[in-house]
């Protein structure tokens, strides 16, 4: 009995055991088999497109007009294109196009979407006014048609369309950012930043941008897919990737006269667009849940 | 309030007014207030919620949001500038906050930022103000830590907030707030929040912490048992105003405002015979906006007389060396009936 009571009074000794944020995050993001999934996908598409060099069986600009159209074989696993050109290596490298318009353009929309959502929600008055307004005008039309509209005024090109898309997905970054902005300003720990003597900015990037970015980190995932997916729609339109480049909306655009007799040249690289957005929205849906606050400490 | 002495105080804010407009109207927080600090000393600012207390100590560091607030006349006089003629946010309020005063706020669970370490947030005043590096500005915070009774403090100095308890938290603010020294701490409701054995423990290492870096201490509470032993004078404060102000004993032992013995009945005292019944404030603390012009206390007063509510809101009169009161009634008969009670 003495015993028993010892170990009781030693489970009270101990220290409970902390279940840190990050293994909570851990566990919650990878227990569910679909997130796993979409990273598989994610991580093979980031191999994918660092090694395209070595993983590509051929050139994917390298004609080959003697053998076009070709059906799937053990020498072309895909087929090749009109041109001749091996389609397995093109989705290979056009990986790649589709990667860095994804990252990049979020990346630019993130920095000056949350950047004018920081600054209009913390100052608040008429720095909120024309910000939001101007903000709101944008959000007025349709993402792909800004970018579309934006693409056409500075011509085609991998810069040109990273420039539109980046610029056509500001509003949801700024709208987000000034809705957490308003709403964290009003914690105590603003105003004990500022009676410790922290200017604005202070207060602003290192007090309420860290406390801001969770629903943001989500927001960024999931948009990449819908960048990769614009994109493709840029591509398909014409108004995209230079030719001969290779990206994928373009070489669906490319094959679909053919989607009777040569379905693989649309089919191909239409299944790689959709795998890739597939994967980017499960991975965002992952993070959002293992963020939530809402499950704190059920696990 | 008018000063008999010539000597500069240390603190001397003269006749504050802030207000805020809100839509059911203008809503006078702060209607005119004075009061001084020196240096060494320990003051009380009593009153009960909705007061103006802390809207008092946010006015003189220039913190109240704008708009809707706004600090509409006054002046708040340390080392010989006024710091209402400087920017709410340019670099010479900057410089006051933190530095020459510091805040203690009455929330030690959402005071501090949860997405920064301990360290970094100590750290952070210090970088600020006394231009530390990084390395030399983690090593005081240890040191801070450690003065203001942090087990580990070493190992702890990593750990989130969310790791700490409530009032753990305050005593990281009240290393937070010293951390540079500054000429006068501000504890805005400092143990409100807290459970009644944390709060004897935290105004006794409040209490040593001013002496130990030779700083003034205001007390900002709606309990007078917590600035009782504490604090060397005490004013009190009600809808905006001060309406008594004197040494803690002139408070306790002579209150000559109605309001200031209505707050004295209600809290119970050890040196008392068992049995006394408290006897709370009637009514409810006015509603700021439209406040008549007569005596705001008017409606809860037993001993209102016929002036009072004929004339406007007494001002504040001398009672003798540094206590004044701002009532009608002639007080000192009703102070045995107090006793007798």
């Amino acid at each position: 009995m003495s015993e028993s009571r010892e170990t009781v009074i030693q489970e009270f000794i101990e220290a409970p055991p902390r279940v840190s944020a990050w293994k909570r995050f851990i566990t919650v993001f990878f227990g569910r088999r679909i997130v796993i999934f979409g990273m598989i996908i994610l991580i093979g598409l980031m191999i994918t497109a660092i090694f395209a060099n070595w993983l590509a069986p051929y050139d994917p600009y390298l004609q080959d007009l003697d053998n076009v159209k070709a059906s799937p074989s053990t020498e072309h696993l895909l087929g090749t294109d009109t041109l001749g050109r091996d389609t397995l290596s093109r989705i290979i490298y056009g990986s790649r196009t589709s990667l860095i318009v994804g990252f990049v353009a979020i990346f630019f929309a993130a920095t000056v979407g949350m950047t004018l959502g920081l600054v209009a929600g913390y100052f608040g008055g008429w720095t909120y006014s024309v910000i939001m307004r101007v903000i709101d005008a944008l959000m007025a039309f349709p993402m792909i048609l800004l970018a579309l509209t934006i693409a056409a005024l500075l011509g085609g090109g991998l810069r040109n369309i990273v420039i539109a898309l980046g610029i056509s997905m500001i509003p949801p970054y700024a709208r987000l950012m000034c809705g957490q902005a308003l709403h964290i300003k009003e914690n105590d720990y603003v105003v004990a930043a500022h009676a410790i003597g922290a200017g604005n900015w202070r207060v602003m990037l290192r007090h309420i941008a860290p406390n801001a970015f969770p629903p943001l980190i989500v927001l960024m995932t999931m948009m990449i897919g819908a960048a990769i997916l614009a994109e493709a729609g840029l591509s398909f339109l014409g108004i995209g990737i230079d030719p001969p480049g290779a990206a994928w909306g373009a070489m669906v655009s490319e094959g679909y006269r053919y989607l009777l007799t040569v379905p693989v040249l649309s089919f191909a690289p239409g299944i790689a667009i959709m795998l890739v957005v597939f994967a980017f929205n499960m991975v965002g849906d992952g993070l959002r849940d293992a963020l939530d606050p809402r499950l704190r400490g059920t696990l | 309030m008018v000063e008999g002495d010539e000597m500069s105080h240390l603190l001397e804010v003269s006749n504050l007014k802030t207000h805020f407009s809100t839509e059911a109207g203008l809503v006078k927080a702060v209607d005119g207030i004075s009061y001084y600090i020196d240096e060494l000393e320990i003051i009380g600012l009593v009153g009960e919620s909705g007061c103006g207390k802390s809207v008092s100590q946010l006015s003189t560091m220039q913190l109240i949001p704008t708009p809707p607030g706004e600090i509409v006349g006054g002046e708040v006089i340390f080392e010989g500038r006024d710091l209402l003629k400087y920017p709410a946010h340019g670099p010479e309020m900057r410089s006051v906050r933190g530095a020459k005063i510091a805040m203690v706020f009455q929330e030690p669970m959402t005071s501090l930022n949860p997405v920064m370490t301990i360290c970094r947030q100590i750290s952070e005043t210090l970088e600020l103000h006394l231009g530390m590096n990084r390395e030399t500005a983690r090593e005081r915070s240890i040191e801070l830590l450690k003065l203001v009774g942090i087990p580990s403090a070493e190992s702890r100095i990593d750990d989130y907030p969310h790791q700490f308890s409530g009032g753990m938290r305050q005593r990281v603010m009240i290393a937070m707030a010293l951390s540079c020294n500054p000429r006068i701490l501000v504890a805005d409701e400092p143990t409100t929040a807290l459970d009644v054995t944390t709060q004897a423990q935290l105004l006794e290492l409040m209490k040593d912490m001013v002496d130990h870096f030779r700083a003034s201490l205001v007390v900002v509470t709606h309990n007078l048992g917590v600035v009782a032993r504490y604090a060397q004078r005490i004013y009190v404060m009600y809808a905006g105003r001060i309406v008594e102000a004197g040494t803690t004993k002139d408070i306790f032992a002579r209150p000559r405002h109605p309001y200031t013995m209505g707050l004295l009945k209600c809290v119970p005292r050890l040196d008392e015979e068992r049995g006394r019944k408290l006897v709370p404030i009637v009514g409810l603390p006015p509603n700021l906006v439209n406040m008549p012009t007569t005596c705001a206390f008017l409606p809860r007063c037993p001993y209102s007389i016929d002036r009072c509510r004929q004339e406007p809101w007494p001002p504040l009169k001398q009672l003798h060396d540094q206590h004044y009161v701002a009532c009608y009634a002639n007080m000192e008969e009703k102070v045995g009936e107090l006793n007798a009670k």
